[in-house]
């Protein structure tokens, strides 16, 4: 069993978890991910990791209720216990001093852009970060953003904060006014895909991490297929992260709606009248 | 008394019932069937049934203690060797195993070895399974990598001999194949879960959402205080045709199909969280006692159609004889001398049809059977809603990719001496699947037990 020592919520439907799991913070790095199964009944969710604490022997991750098992997680309050953690999976960031990063992070992939950030700041590089959310009210970790930035530049769909528009309308005017040695992106789909498309013609190395359907996060079952160049990858032990100019977009989104009608089924089964299993 | 020459059958339940449910398929043994049967062993000085068995069963000693009446001998007898006896009585292969050796094999039929101990097993478990002996506790520690058959008996072997033994599992649930793999109507999950409470009762510490090679590395093991470390992770990387269409939507690994079905119930769902989706029409590409598996579970989960499709005849099919007969009766479906070729989709990716070829037999290659060949222009294409490629699978590379000095085969397996499990490295013994490619249940505990023994040897140079 694994403790939830911290629970905040950041914006509606969306939590944070800071979890004791000694053996995970111990090895966690940059880039990597856990899978959380609340309870006997629920789905193993695959959740990147946001931050790590090796004193403390925690790691904290954030999540949006999109379906049935995070709608049941976010039932659960500090103190309570989670069945199942395992980690870290997954291949780590490739962290060096490339120079001037820019880093991207949309929606909830602020929170999986950070720890990258962090350790591209301590390598050395020049950070630019670009966070992103539809509003203002669901933009989180602006101040951890900017602590481990050079530059923190904010878009908003709707203007309530920074530009208004897209972080691709930012980056487009960063590669403009300055070289760039590498660029990670982690938000929806359609934001990574958008990036990559706009990072593609200056062949600014593009990374992205990818959070397809997974079921083991071991290698073992295939259901995360991604289409990279020529070959098909397993997102759980070749990813998360790939190079965004050779991720076969379309695949990817349509792999992503697999289980949409199911993922509807689920909402609507309210098992046991919705108590969390957890106390 | 005279000789029965007929083997007492099994019951089993109705086909036509049984295709809708997940509920155990073969009753077992009642204890007249049970007696009757064990009437028919010879008990024979030179039993070579035990040189067939790679567990080394005494066979003729727990038949004889069924035949006196004494159950709990016959128990007894039976878990000295093998530690999951529930679970070998149900998917042992004893037909080429014990069963191909029994005297009687030549002269008409062998005793049904698998069905007593099934039954044996099964007596125990409903009387309650009594603790083990204690045995003297000796310092050394041993960690297990792999909860699966392998994995289970080398812990409990070693457990056996006093040593600390903890097992590190990369699921939620210790058991490998026999909790993600083979579904709960060939193998329940309780009769496992029974067998893996009985291993901790022998005093091995199982750790659970530990991925070696992820959490911790083989060395980081021994560098902790492990005096040996025992690799048996299995056949964990699913293989695929790589023909055009596999990632459409509607095309699962086996291994997928399988975990989610049994490991995670999805066919509870959504009592169960995790879903699976399965059409009318669906295809299991390969012949394998995996493919099976698959064929049947599509049937269960509401499919109306449920095909094994297969490039060799049915000559060749490499799944048990007893698992090809219960598919038929169950209503899959044989496409055989087929292979696809390609897999098409609808605008939104998901799986609509599949082009198959057909095939003639040539040459025996290397596996000794005669090798398919396509025959060109013979393509057809037929609507498909599911696919489940089960044509193998390769070695799990997390544990190889971290283990600096571990040999390898070409193909990726551990090289791992066949007697004892030694691999290149003193301290690290490997058996199952990561040796020798997937292979069967009882193949992987028979290195376990082997490897156990040459552990116990190694540690005593200590």
């Amino acid at each position: 069993m694994y403790s939830i020592c911290k629970k905040e919520t950041l914006a509606p439907n969306l939590y944070l978890f800071e979890v004791e799991a000694g053996r995970i913070a111990k090895k966690a790095e940059a880039g990597q991910f856990i899978i959380i199964r609340k309870d006997d009944y629920a789905e193993r969710i695959p959740l990147t990791i946001a931050d790590f604490s090796r004193e403390k022997g925690t790691i904290t991750i954030i999540f949006q209720v999109v379906g049935a098992a995070t709608r049941d997680l976010a039932e659960c309050a500090a103190g309570d216990q989670i069945l199942d953690v395992v980690g870290p999976l997954g291949v780590a960031s490739e962290i060096e001093n490339y120079g001037t990063v820019v880093c991207i992070g949309g929606g909830v992939g602020i929170a999986p852009v950070y720890p990258i950030a962090r350790a591209l700041k301590e390598a050395g590089n020049r950070v630019i970060s670009i966070i992103g959310a539809r509003s203002s009210d669901i933009l989180f970790w602006k101040d951890k953003m900017a602590a481990v930035s050079d530059e923190l530049l904010i878009a908003t769909d709707d203007g309530s904060e920074g530009r208004k528009g897209f972080v691709t309308d930012i980056l487009k005017d960063v590669l403009g006014r300055e070289e760039v040695a590498h660029i990670w992106a982690i938000g929806p789909m359609i934001m990574m895909r958008a990036v990559s498309q706009v990072s593609k013609p200056s062949g600014v190395k593009t990374i992205v991490s990818l959070n397809p359907i997974m079921v083991d996060g071991t290698g073992m079952c295939g259901a995360c297929r991604v289409g990279v160049g020529k070959e098909t990858k397993f997102a759980c032990v070749d990813g998360p992260e790939f190079d965004a100019h050779e991720v076969d977009w379309d695949l990817a989104m349509k792999r992503s709606g697999l289980f949409r009608h199911e993922e509807k089924m689920g909402m609507e089964h309210k098992k046991g009248g919705g108590a969390c299993k957890c106390h | 008394m005279s000789l029965k020459k007929e083997r007492v059958s099994m019951p089993t339940q109705d086909p036509q019932e049984r295709r809708k449910t997940f509920t155990e398929v073969a009753l077992g043994y009642n204890p007249d069937m049970a007696a009757d049967e064990a009437s028919r062993c010879l008990n024979c000085k030179v039993p070579f049934c035990v040189k067939g068995c790679p567990v080394e069963v005494d066979i003729p000693g727990f038949i004889s203690a069924i035949k006196e009446q004494d159950m709990a001998k016959a128990a007894k007898v039976l878990k000295d060797k093998n530690n999951l006896p529930a679970v070998c009585g149900r998917v042992c292969p004893q037909e080429s195993q014990c069963e191909a050796q029994c005297i009687l094999a030549k002269k008409g039929k062998s005793v049904a070895i698998g069905r007593l101990e099934r039954y044996t097993a099964d007596w125990e478990r409903q009387q309650g399974i009594p603790d083990p002996a204690k045995v003297d506790a000796k310092a050394r520690k041993v960690a297990i990598v792999g909860s699966g058959p392998a994995g289970l008996t080398a812990a409990a072997d070693l457990a056996k001999m006093g040593y600390q033994v903890t097992v590190f599992e990369a699921l939620h649930t210790p058991g490998g194949v026999l909790m993600y793999g083979i579904p709960e109507f060939r193998l329940p999950k309780d009769v496992v879960q029974q067998e893996i409470d009985y291993i901790r009762k022998l005093g091995v510490d199982i750790q659970v959402n530990a991925v070696v090679g992820k959490s911790a590395t083989v060395d980081e093991l021994l560098e902790e205080g492990y005096d040996a470390v025992f690799i048996g992770t299995g056949a964990g990387l699913p293989n695929f045709m790589n023909i055009p269409g596999e990632n459409l939507n509607g095309v699962y690994s086996a291994n997928e199909f399988l975990t989610r079905t049994n490991l995670m119930k999805a066919y509870r769902f959504p009592e169960y969280g995790t879903p699976i989706k399965v059409g009318k029409k669906v295809a299991v590409i390969g012949a394998g006692n995996v493919a099976m598996d698959s064929a049947r579970t599509a049937l269960r989960l509401g499919a109306e159609e449920s095909y094994i499709v297969y490039r060799r005849s049915a000559e060749e099919m490499p799944a048990r004889h007893e698992e090809v007969e219960h598919a038929e009766e169950e209503g899959v479906q044989f496409l055989l001398l087929t292979s696809p070729v390609a897999y098409q989709g609808d605008e939104s990716g998901y799986l609509k049809s599949m082009v198959l070829q057909k095939f003639s037999l040539g040459e025996p290659d290397a596996s000794g059977r005669r090798s398919p060949v396509p025959i060109e222009g013979s393509e057809y294409e037929i609507e498909i809603d599911t696919v489940v490629v089960a044509i193998g699978q390769g070695p799990n590379p997390l544990v190889p990719r971290t283990t600096p000095g571990l040999i390898l085969t070409k193909k990726g397996n551990i090289l791992a001496d066949e007697d004892t499990g030694k691999t290149s490295r003193a301290n690290i013994f490997a058996g199952g699947d990561i040796v020798t490619g997937a292979a069967t249940v009882i193949l992987a505990m028979g290195a376990g037990k082997r490897a156990a023994r040459a552990i116990d040897e190694y540690l005593q140079t200590l």
